[in-house]
């Protein structure tokens, strides 16, 4: 074991721990869809996102059309473009495995990235070779997880009756984190108006869309007349 | 089931998220717009309380259980989440309460 590949297991320790059994939940929901099992391997390799592929269960169940995928997914994941924005100067490798450590920045991946600089281990050289082992190995937890889990639904018949739940309890949790972050009710206010008005006046296949398209505007009104920051 | 519906899903949901992650590289080089950095502090938060929403729309709040298995087990995912700081704790004790809960096996103990 290369010295990298030690550091990078020890560091990615804990993901793992949340990855597997958060990717066999996924797992379990997509084997109730009933694709071949292999599509949720492949949406773990291609599209490696906790969140979206948890949201993907609920769009494929009722048939959403592309541009509501298409929608959907950059506003749920528009966290990320902000993770990019901090990590300009870090990614000093270039070509496929630039685009690689992009690719594969997840929430998680990001915080480990981003928390490695202080390591007194790592030296300057080896810091790219890190990142990428961080980022394939916290990938491969995802796939395996994924796979576990459609694997173990088609297999088992358990009652998942409300397994759904672990959606909302995720996206919960994220709104307590993101509220430690921006330490202002201001955002969830914006939401939940949005959210009602939604809720009152369009369908409930819409709700999302129309919400999101609300909370946007009031947010670009709220900084054309006076930003926060 | 359609297959080509999934793969064009899949495909479609691969670029989205692929785009969201590579913006920033592609079109910020150092500059940091002040209505990007804006809407990246305060979207999200209002994105992902949405998304809470949207999780309860199909929830009865007039009729049958009023909605109760919800509140109770979000409640405890939000408390088990300051207590533990721990979002698998958060996570699986609220869902493991609510499938209980909807499964009937909670009533058949009390």
């Amino acid at each position: 074991m290369t010295p990298q590949l030690k550091i990078a297991v020890r560091q990615t320790f804990p993901v793992m721990f949340g990855y597997v059994p958060m990717g066999m939940a996924f797992g379990v929901l997509f084997s109730e869809l009933g694709y071949p099992w292999y599509f949720a391997s492949i949406m773990g390799i291609v599209i490696f996102a906790g969140a979206a592929q948890f949201m993907a269960v609920g769009l494929l169940a009722a048939g959403a059309g592309l541009i509501e995928v298409t929608v959907t997914t950059l506003l749920l994941n528009s966290r990320h473009v902000f993770y990019g924005l901090s990590l300009l100067q870090e990614f000093k490798v270039k070509g496929w495995r630039r685009w690689y450590l992009i690719f594969g920045l997840t929430d998680e991946t990001y915080s480990l990235l981003t928390s490695m600089k202080g390591d007194k281990d790592v030296t300057q050289q080896s810091i790219s070779d890190l990142q990428l082992i961080i980022t394939a190995l916290n990938q491969s937890y995802w796939v395996i997880g994924c796979t576990l889990g459609v694997l173990i639904g088609e297999q088992l018949s358990f009652n998942t009756q409300g397994l759904e739940f672990t959606l909302t309890a995720l996206f919960m949790v994220l709104v307590i984190e993101q509220y430690k972050s921006v330490k202002s009710f201001a955002p969830f206010a914006i939401a939940l108006v949005s959210g009602a008005l939604a809720l009152w006046l369009a369908t409930p296949q819409n709700m999302l869309l129309v919400s999101l398209s609300l909370s946007l505007a009031l947010l670009l009104m709220k900084y054309r007349l006076k930003p926060w920051t | 089931m359609d297959i080509m519906y999934l793969i064009g899903f899949i495909a479609t949901m691969a670029a989205a998220t692929f785009a969201t992650r590579a913006l920033p590289f592609v079109l910020f080089h150092n500059q940091q717009h002040p209505v990007v950095l804006f809407l990246g502090r305060y979207l999200p938060p209002a994105v992902m309380a949405l998304l809470v929403m949207y999780c309860l729309k199909d929830v009865e709040w007039l009729s049958g259980n009023h909605g109760l298995p919800e509140i109770i087990s979000l409640s405890l995912v939000i408390v088990a989440h300051l207590l533990f700081k721990n979002a698998l704790i958060s996570i699986f004790s609220g869902t493991a309460l609510y499938m209980l809960w909807v499964q009937g096996v909670l009533a058949s103990l009390i």
